[in-house]
């Protein structure tokens, strides 16, 4: 299926594509432990020190500690399940919304606005709410993440399943399609693009949804978020220090997932 | 079918059909005083009549928004008239579009294919027919490219093979060819009426270029500026294949002279 054209570019671009993607991210660590050391050596004094530890103390002391490391590394594990069930759900729940919205004016009319409330309202103000209702354990934290992810899913499928040409639609109205060709075939296919661009922006936020909620619903095995309020409540700076730069590193890692299977499926998709 | 002695054999109505009386089985479409006008309260079409044969190649040439999209679209049912009717007798219809509306995420051949795949033909049948199709728009070996990795003039050519799969009786053309360049422009033309010549369909042909109307057509019809009518119907005498230096004769010439003076004077 190689074009002549696609055959000279093709050769190993994955390895530059590699190099040049990671070039920017490295600089921009390297620039921020250079900011780090700064402020920790030059700006605070030895008394204050404890506020910022440099970064060797901070992660060598916890990356040293089985006993620290073991269960931050189980808690970060939960929070990726909550985040990753709750990126499904939202997933589903929102391409099935859009879905619903794109098969007629009034349907978009009448449900769109809760989409819209669902997206203005501020999530903490219902966090509470939800813990009443759920309890505060898992499935309390997966509706948060859920909750959070759910807006750009929609709106985004939305735009795409509206996306084909009024010409296209004319197309497969003088072939008579049903409506479920019209959907399988037409708008469904019209807005995978779209529908990726809302994974992206949604992966990230129920990366944040899962640590909000463990966060706040303490019940049960620990996720990242509730050792982060820990540490935090024992003043333990390098365990606070290198929990944050996990969940960072878990919320950079969903990100470059999700773009990579965006570049890959929509290029694939339209034959790039 | 029993053959007939010479004398008697009926004529094949796919065939020559002048010396016998199945003119009403062969007209393909027939607008009859049809009036549109839409809820904005524009009217694009008054009193438009026009019927077209099995065998005729007729191009509506006319100034912009002067309703012949409308006319385009009234034929194959997209819109309705407000006032007067439009009938058809054609089995199947296709509709070119002004850009090639190709479904960007499907190969060249699964975009010829679409046609028949909405009608549920079996998958063997529907591919077999689309390679066939290809092959006659001269996209042979390019089954597997996407939209995008093809030229506009290749896009046109997908398109084409889309409208052709449908083994149409009326085939419309919403200005196909406006946007291309000068050069694939020209060559469009010539396929167009190869193909013409190949299927005998009944085309209505919708176009800013007279010398394209005049050298595609058997027919060309001028409309007025909006609301459109039809102020005059001109005949082209050549038969097909037309070879592309016909534009440079001065009978060509002459004959465009006439369906542009008709233009002029009602723009």
């Amino acid at each position: 299926m190689s074009t002549p054209t696609a055959v000279d570019s093709a050769r190993r671009p994955w390895l530059r594509t590699a190099l040049a993607g990671a070039a920017p991210i490295v600089g921009a660590l390297a620039g921020l432990a250079a900011i780090w050391y700064g402020v920790t050596y030059l700006v605070l004094s030895p008394q204050q020190r404890f506020l910022l530890p440099p970064p060797h103390e901070a992660f060598g002391a916890a990356l040293g500690n089985p006993q620290l490391m073991g269960p931050m590394l189980d808690a970060l594990g939960r929070t990726m399940a909550v985040a990753v069930i709750g990126l499904l759900i939202a997933v589903v729940l929102g391409v099935g919304y859009a879905v619903v919205m794109s098969q007629s004016a009034w349907a978009e009319r009448l449900l769109y606005p809760y989409a819209v409330i669902l997206q203005t309202i501020p999530i903490l103000a219902l966090v509470p709410l939800i813990g009443i209702w759920l309890g505060y354990s898992f499935p309390a934290r997966v509706v948060v993440c859920v909750i959070i992810s759910l807006f750009p899913m929609i709106a985004n499928t939305l735009f795409g399943l509206q996306s084909a040409s009024a010409a296209a639609h004319d197309l497969f109205t003088l072939n008579k399609a049903t409506r479920w060709q019209r959907l399988v075939k037409l708008q469904f296919p019209a807005a995978v693009p779209s529908i990726f661009t809302g994974l992206r922006t949604a992966s990230g936020l129920s990366v944040i949804g899962a640590i909000v909620g463990d966060f706040f619903f303490q019940q049960g095995a620990p996720g990242i978020g509730g050792l982060l309020r820990l540490y935090t409540q024992r003043l333990q700076m390098d365990a606070l220090f290198t929990a944050i730069t996990l969940t960072a590193l878990f919320g950079v890692v969903v990100f470059a997932v999700f773009a990579a299977l965006d570049r890959a499926v929509v290029g694939r998709w339209y034959g790039r | 079918m029993t053959i007939l002695p010479g004398n008697f054999a009926r004529a094949d109505p796919r065939r020559g059909t002048e010396e016998n009386d199945l003119t009403t089985s062969t007209r393909a479409l027939a607008v009859d005083r049809v009036r549109k006008s839409f809820a904005t309260g524009t009217v694009a079409l008054t009193d438009v009549s026009l019927t077209l044969d099995a065998g005729e190649f007729v191009s509506v040439v006319g100034p912009s928004g002067c309703g012949k999209s409308t006319l385009l679209r009234l034929a194959c049912g997209l819109e309705t008239p407000t006032a007067g009717k439009v009938t058809t007798s054609a089995a199947s219809t296709s509709y070119v579009f002004q850009d090639a509306t190709l479904l960007e995420w499907r190969t060249a051949l699964r975009n010829v294919e679409l046609v028949d795949e909405l009608r549920g033909a079996p998958k063997a049948e529907r591919r077999a027919k689309a390679l066939g199709v290809l092959e006659l728009v001269g996209l042979a070996g390019f089954e597997h490219h996407h939209p995008r990795q093809l030229s506009a003039g290749m896009r046109m050519r997908v398109s084409l093979g889309r409208a052709l799969v449908a083994e149409p009786e009326l085939a419309l053309f919403d200005e196909p060819f406006g946007a291309l360049d000068e050069i694939t422009r020209l060559q469009m033309q010539t396929e167009l009426q190869t193909l013409f010549r190949l299927k005998r369909f009944a085309g209505l042909f919708i176009t800013h270029s007279v010398s394209e109307a005049v050298y595609l057509s058997t027919r060309v019809v001028v409309m007025s500026g909006r609301p459109g009518r039809i102020v005059a119907d001109v005949d082209i005498p050549w038969d097909y294949p037309r070879a592309p230096e016909l534009r440079y004769e001065a009978e060509f010439a002459a004959i465009a002279g006439k369906v542009s003076a008709a233009l002029g004077q009602h723009a």
